[in-house]
């Protein structure tokens, strides 16, 4: 596996200023690293002359690092700005403030060339196999797009067999680079989405809802599919889904977003084993088992009401309108995410491990 | 909701006098495309009772759909066309009358709640509007009666200030809230029979709990007869009393809740419940049903499922299976369903 670090001398600076901050160096060799992202979405009104009235909230200071080879689940319902999250670190829009760092080095920073070589080693799979795809582009045009844009990557020659094995690699017949999307499946256009996005051996990738509009039987492929090109090409995932079964069968660790932050992070078995935030056992008990022998038993925890508009988010603590602990001080002080006994960091003055998945 | 799902005998007609309260009968519709003609539903066989809920599971293409819209009688004809049996309600053979008392039977027995809420709610007519018309053309009521019994109905599906949300538009609703606007008006004229055709796949999970419970709440206390049409196998444990389970526009088995869960007695069924991802721990690999659904323009011989069957043999290439019986009522369209279910 090609590495990307640079100088030993920029991984020692990277390292320096880790020590100095010591939030910094979650993970031994991140290679993603995020800081405090924030992204508002300015809400315009008027007719002739538009003026702001107010910022949707969308991304509200988010950290965490990304190991390498590992696979960071990103859970939340609508409106936590999960899939905004996505499209600011694929530098698709730009963050209003914050950090994120690719092997060391700034990715928000980057310009002309430099951004250029970014964008080989971060990729995207989305969630829509309808619309993801170009109509008007054979199959072998869209895996071989890559190349006419990045025409380093692989001489002229060489890119109909490059097509050809990647198409091999996502499990679809290489002969079909002829066809278009419309000629497929939900879920082999999605296998098409993922060899692109594999075209140019990307170090990261993105997968924002890759499953979500598949159905089971054809989720489970592409779900193996998933862990199988991450284990042959040592591929780091952040994996965004809501979805809690699918997340956590293909995640190391998981973070939970409400409203535009981070309320609790851990690895896969402390997050659905031993959640510690009260959201996260809300949103935990609220997937249904396929188990009919279990009706009745559940712990089921009920959330009243609809999530708050991140245009205006409560004061303090923001889930505090639909928490059955909120107290005065949720109001006052927001909570930070950080450790509180359970051995993971969750935000919440009261936060409490509780079991909710029988 | 029962909070016992009972394994007692299903499939038995008879809460009325004339039979099931809706009963489908070996159901057959086309549809005539320019490359063909699809053969969406093939003797399609289910019913339901009062205070009972029935869940249709398939996935995508399995017809589970068409079925719910041919009982509703909005199917698109053409390009559909009925091509046989029939769709009984309170005996009375749907298919067989006119359109006026089609009409009249929609209105006031049968009712359908679609998944989303946003493209199936009319965007330029009040929420308080579309439930109102409804109590006026059928019921014959006031304005002003109409208008109290509509926030009554969105007061019972919990919306909040329901008088004044009643004045509002669709898009003033959350995703939630306009399902339960969609099944407040689902409800005014008092159906005896609920359809909701995955009334909770476009919502998130809490709030497709708050949705489901509702539901349930409401079915318990009218004694309606709820057929949920869903691919989600977590929801149907959850609710379901009945299962009947499709796979390329046929039912391939049909079972109470608990033992299809415990076993399942068709291969398609089994193989779906392995291919799930579970909440209770990380796996390391899913097991897969090879290949994709059969086309409708082309439906292999033999048992459609074979060519993504573990269990294939050539007597289910050559023969359609029909219905084994497995006992109280269970049926499975599976040349080993006996073998399936004693393992």
């Amino acid at each position: 596996m090609r590495s990307r670090w640079r100088s030993s001398g920029e991984i020692a600076v990277a390292r320096r200023a880790a020590e100095k901050d010591g939030s910094w160096s979650r993970v031994s060799e991140p290679i993603l690293e995020v800081r405090d992202l924030v992204k508002h979405f300015p809400l315009r009104t008027g007719v002739l002359f538009k003026h702001t009235i107010g910022h949707v909230r969308a991304v509200d200071g988010v950290s965490f690092d990304l190991a390498k080879g590992e696979t960071l689940g990103v859970v939340g319902e609508s409106g936590c700005g999960k899939s905004t999250l996505a499209q600011v670190l694929m530098r698709l829009e730009p963050p209003t403030s914050g950090a994120a760092r690719y092997a060391g080095r700034d990715i928000f920073a980057m310009r002309g060339a430099e951004l250029r070589k970014l964008r080989r080693s971060i990729q995207i799979v989305l969630q829509d196999p309808y619309t993801s795809l170009n109509p008007r582009m054979t199959v072998g045009d869209i895996i071989g797009e890559p190349f006419e844009i990045h025409p380093e990557v692989a001489p002229k020659g060489s890119r109909a067999g490059k097509v050809r094995d990647l198409l091999d690699v996502v499990g679809l017949n290489p002969e079909h680079l002829n066809r278009y999307p419309h000629q497929f499946s939900g879920g082999q256009r999605q296998r098409i989405g993922i060899a692109r996005a594999l075209a140019l051996r990307p170090d990261v990738i993105i997968c924002d809802e890759p499953v979500s509009a598949l159905d089971v039987s054809i989720q489970a492929q592409v779900m193996n599919l998933l862990g199988e090109l991450q284990s042959e090409f040592g591929l780091s995932y952040v994996f965004i889904a809501h979805d809690l079964s699918v997340v956590r069968h293909l995640s190391d660790r998981v973070a939970v977003m409400y409203l535009g932050k981070i309320v609790e992070l851990g690895t896969e078995e402390q997050i659905y084993s031993h959640p510690m935030h009260p959201y996260t056992q809300a949103l935990l008990s609220a997937v249904p088992v396929a188990d009919p022998t279990v009706r009745g038993q559940r712990q089921v925890i009920r959330l009243e009401g609809d999530v708050p508009s991140p245009v205006d988010p409560p004061s303090g603590c923001r889930f505090r309108t639909r928490c059955w602990k909120a107290q005065d001080i949720c109001a006052s002080e927001e909570p930070e995410l950080v450790t509180r006994g359970g051995g993971h960091p969750s935000a919440c003055h009261f936060a409490e491990e509780r079991s909710v998945v029988p | 909701m029962n909070a016992e799902p009972y394994a007692a005998a299903v499939g038995e007609p008879g809460t009325t006098p004339d039979g099931p309260l809706l009963e489908v009968d070996d159901l057959y519709v086309e549809f005539r495309t320019r490359d063909g003609v699809a053969k969406v539903l093939n003797g399609v066989t289910y019913h339901v009772d009062a205070g009972e809920t029935l869940a249709v599971l398939g996935e995508s293409g399995s017809g589970k759909s068409v079925t719910a819209q041919a009982i509703m009688g909005i199917l698109d004809v053409p390009p559909a066309a009925v091509t046989g049996g029939e769709i009984r309600y309170h005996g009375e053979n749907l298919l067989a009358v006119d359109e006026q008392r089609r009409n009249d039977v929609r209105a006031e027995g049968i009712a359908i709640v679609f998944q989303d809420a946003l493209s199936s709610l009319n965007p330029v007519f009040t929420v308080g509007f579309q439930i109102e018309e409804q109590l006026r053309v059928r019921l014959g009521m006031t304005r002003k009666q109409a208008r109290v019994r509509a926030v009554e109905l969105l007061d019972l599906v919990r919306i909040p200030n329901a008088k004044r949300r009643v004045r509002q538009y669709p898009h003033e609703f959350s995703g939630g809230m306009r399902q339960r606007a969609m099944i407040a008006m689902s409800l005014a004229l008092d159906p005896e029979v609920l359809i909701a055709d995955e009334p909770t796949t476009a919502l998130d999970v809490t709030v497709q709990a708050q949705i489901m419970d509702l539901l349930a709440e409401i079915q318990v206390a009218r004694r309606m007869g709820l057929i949920l049409i869903t691919h989600d196998l977590g929801v149907v444990a959850e609710v379901a009393d009945r299962i009947a389970v499709m796979y390329a526009g046929r039912i391939v088995e049909h079972a109470d809740a608990v033992s299809l869960y415990r076993r399942p007695g068709h291969p398609y069924t089994a193989a779906l419940m392995e291919s799930l991802p579970r909440l209770d721990q990380k796996g390391s690999e899913l097991n897969t049903i090879k290949g994709l659904p059969p086309s409708l323009l082309a439906i292999p011989p033999g048992c459609p499922f074979h060519p993504r069957c573990e269990m294939a043999v050539d007597r289910c290439r050559e023969e359609v299976p029909v219905d084994h019986g497995l006992g109280f009522g269970r049926t499975s369209k599976c040349h080993f369903a006996e073998e399936l279910v004693s393992r």
